[in-house]
């Protein structure tokens, strides 16, 4: 389903675009965005490269190459790479001259630049492709949790009454069920799968979301301008979007950083209890984790996504936490 | 306050039932016996012994009615899926584990003993750690030492759990050798050394949450007037942050320690099946790989059960110790 995913590629880059350019009218949104440049410059860049990886693994076309990999789709990075003949037997140390295990020549001599993995793969290659499945998690999840969460969550803060109650007990529910033995009984239910973990990952962080914007909205409804648009007889469908769902906006983004690295760390979890998305970092942990008891030691597949994983979620976490300053510099209360 | 008591419990009786029909949809709507029998007999299995086997575990009942027996055997239309799923939970009856045949009940008793020789001395020793460095990360708030603080919280809570534990093996176990890599001997003599490491690199998992936590808490408690009034009066900074501070923020952080509770039972999954402890979070990861469902369910539901419980449990303390928290 490669036009699929490009597809969406082309709707997240127009979407992004929409949003940042109605965001630029609001003063608050622009000087929030400046200050939160000044202050985490470096972690932004990082993960602009990061998105930019992505996007480049995610569009893709038929064509090219030679053989199997003429008929299938292929995205930029595969063409960059070509994993079909960039490869060696199987493992060769950071830019060695030689198999790692009987010392033949290799074919690509010096070209990895972190060596290859026990297939002969070329780690830097598989560690890209990571960057990918990083990001599908946190987007496909927020993409499902964040328009449902809003949705009861605002309904219920702002209509009250039984709607609220009932919303409050399945909150009450999910969030009775300590979240990973959730995961794991949702995705032994459901089956093993990109779709399946994300539908998972989506039911233990849809509580956060939606009980922020309950909440928030519950104070929001008793505010001024909310009375105020009440009495000119403003139907609540409008009171909701116009003067409710903005207000929402900065925290939903905050907490959706703060989710996105948390569902990204429980991934590498799943992945070593077997139930985790193919192509993560956190299988290729969970795959390297004996080649450590090697002697010699086999470092390079660990470390590579290893590394990325925490470059990755150190820079959203820092940013999350100035964006919380910069939002709510009096109280830098934990939203957690 | 009865009546809020009463009303407390009920909501969380309710709260148990959810969970118990969430886990009815699950294991036998989203999934059925058919499917589970199949994955336990495998595929190629003889007829006979599918049907025997579903029978054995009670399998084969029909799903919400039973009207096998006629019109006039009332007893029975109860003999279906749905009520010997209520009936199980609710006497804790688990029965027997799909994978093994062994029951249920005599598992976890063997499992909760390693379970908590590990998460005890790991809750302990994190809440002392915790507190003490927060509070000298607020004392020192706004200097060098609280930044470091906050940056080893961030740092640590960005690698993931997974690589503290494998990079943890790696360089105690393997390379420095002062404890075995994994195991596990239940004499009391021995097991400090089985123990010492998955401990250690439990604490340094757990850290950065707690530690960030605690400090806001006591940087909002050290904003109040209470201790300029302590400090007019003539009171050391470490009273001042020992009896004043500690005591007052203590209520919001028993409200996280108390959540974290539940956890001491359903253990601390990947620690556990890394370390090779026999206990609970061993068993769920041995459940989840060999597709024991039954196993799951009850893990499932006595994690929510002993969360359910300590949520009871700090509600109530907070309407004894706050009568403000009744009007709400």
């Amino acid at each position: 389903m490669h036009w699929l995913s490009n597809i969406t590629v082309v709707l997240l880059v127009l979407g992004s675009v929409w949003v940042a350019r109605s965001a630029a009218r609001s003063r608050f949104w622009r000087e929030s965005a400046i200050e939160l440049w000044r202050r985490r410059r470096l972690a932004i860049l990082v993960v602009g490269v990061f998105v930019l990886i992505a996007l480049l693994d995610a569009i893709s076309w038929i064509g090219g190459g030679e053989g199997v990999a003429a008929y299938q789709p292929r995205t930029i990075v595969d063409r960059i790479f070509q994993p079909d003949t960039f490869r060696e037997a199987s493992y060769s140390a950071p830019l060695a001259k030689v198999a790692f295990y009987g010392g033949q020549p290799l074919d690509h001599p010096g070209a990895h630049l972190l060596g290859t993995d026990i297939l002969g793969r070329d780690v830097v290659y598989r560690a890209l492709k990571g960057v990918r499945v990083a990001l599908l998690i946190g987007v496909f999840t927020s993409l499902i949790v964040i328009p449902l969460a809003l949705l009861f969550g605002v309904t219920a803060g702002y209509f009250g009454r039984r709607l609220d109650d009932g919303v409050f007990f399945v909150m009450t529910l999910l969030a009775s069920v300590p979240s990973l033995l959730l995961l794991i009984a949702l995705i032994t239910v459901l089956g093993k799968g990109t779709l399946q973990v994300c539908f998972a990952l989506g039911v233990t962080s849809w509580v956060g979301f939606c009980r922020l914007a309950r909440g928030e909205t519950l104070k929001l409804r008793e505010a001024d301008y909310v009375s105020a648009a009440r009495a000119l007889g403003v139907s609540d469908f409008r009171i909701m979007m116009r003067h409710i769902l903005p207000n929402l906006a900065h925290l939903v983004i905050i907490t959706f950083a703060l989710t996105f690295t948390g569902l990204v760390l429980t991934e590498t979890i799943l992945s070593y209890l077997g139930i985790g998305i193919d192509g993560s970092w956190g299988q290729m942990i969970d795959q390297a984790r004996n080649e450590l008891s090697r002697t010699p030691v086999i470092w390079w597949n660990i470390t590579a996504a290893a590394v990325l994983l925490f470059v990755l979620v150190l820079a959203v976490n820092t940013i999350a936490d100035a964006m919380r300053d910069i939002a709510d510099p009096r109280t830098r209360r934990e939203t957690q | 306050m009865v009546v809020y008591l009463v009303r407390r419990l009920a909501y969380g009786v309710l709260t148990v039932f959810g969970v118990m029909l969430l886990l009815f949809v699950l294991f036998f709507g989203v999934t059925n016996p058919d499917d589970i029998a199949r994955k336990a007999v495998g595929e190629r299995a003889m007829p006979e012994v599918y049907v025997q086997w579903k029978k054995n575990h009670g399998y084969d009942r029909p799903m919400f009615l039973n009207t096998e027996h006629g019109v006039f055997d009332g007893r029975r239309y109860s003999d279906t899926l749905l009520f010997e799923h209520f009936r199980r939970l609710l006497s804790f009856d688990f029965g027997r584990s799909d994978n093994g045949d062994e029951p249920i009940a005599r598992r976890l008793r063997e499992g909760a003993g390693p379970s908590l020789s590990l998460t005890l001395p790991l809750f302990v020793l994190g809440l002392v750690l915790g507190i003490g460095i927060a509070l000298l990360a607020a004392f020192f708030r706004e200097t060098y030492i609280d930044r470091a603080v906050l940056l080893v919280c961030v740092v640590t809570m960005s690698v993931a759990g997974l690589l503290f534990i494998i990079g943890g093996q790696f360089l105690v176990g393997l390379l420095l050798k002062w404890f075995p890599v994994s195991g596990f001997d239940p004499n009391a003599t021995v097991i400090a050394r089985f123990l010492a490491l998955p401990v250690l690199i439990g604490l340094v998992m757990g850290f950065g949450p707690d530690v960030r936590l605690y400090r806001t808490v006591f940087l909002e408690e050290m904003n109040r007037d209470y201790v300029r009034t302590a400090r007019a009066k003539g009171a050391g900074d470490a009273r001042v942050m020992l009896a004043h501070v500690l005591r007052n923020a203590l209520i919001p952080i028993l409200t996280n320690v108390v959540m974290a509770i539940p956890f001491l039972f359903t253990g601390a999954l990947l620690l556990e099946s890394f370390f090779g402890i026999p206990g609970l979070g061993s068993l769920t990861v041995d459940a989840l790989n060999g597709n024991d469902f039954a196993m799951l369910r009850t893990m499932v539901y006595l994690g929510a059960l002993a969360f359910i419980a300590g949520q009871i449990l700090t509600d109530v303390s907070y309407a004894l110790a706050d009568p403000r928290v009744r009007l709400s």
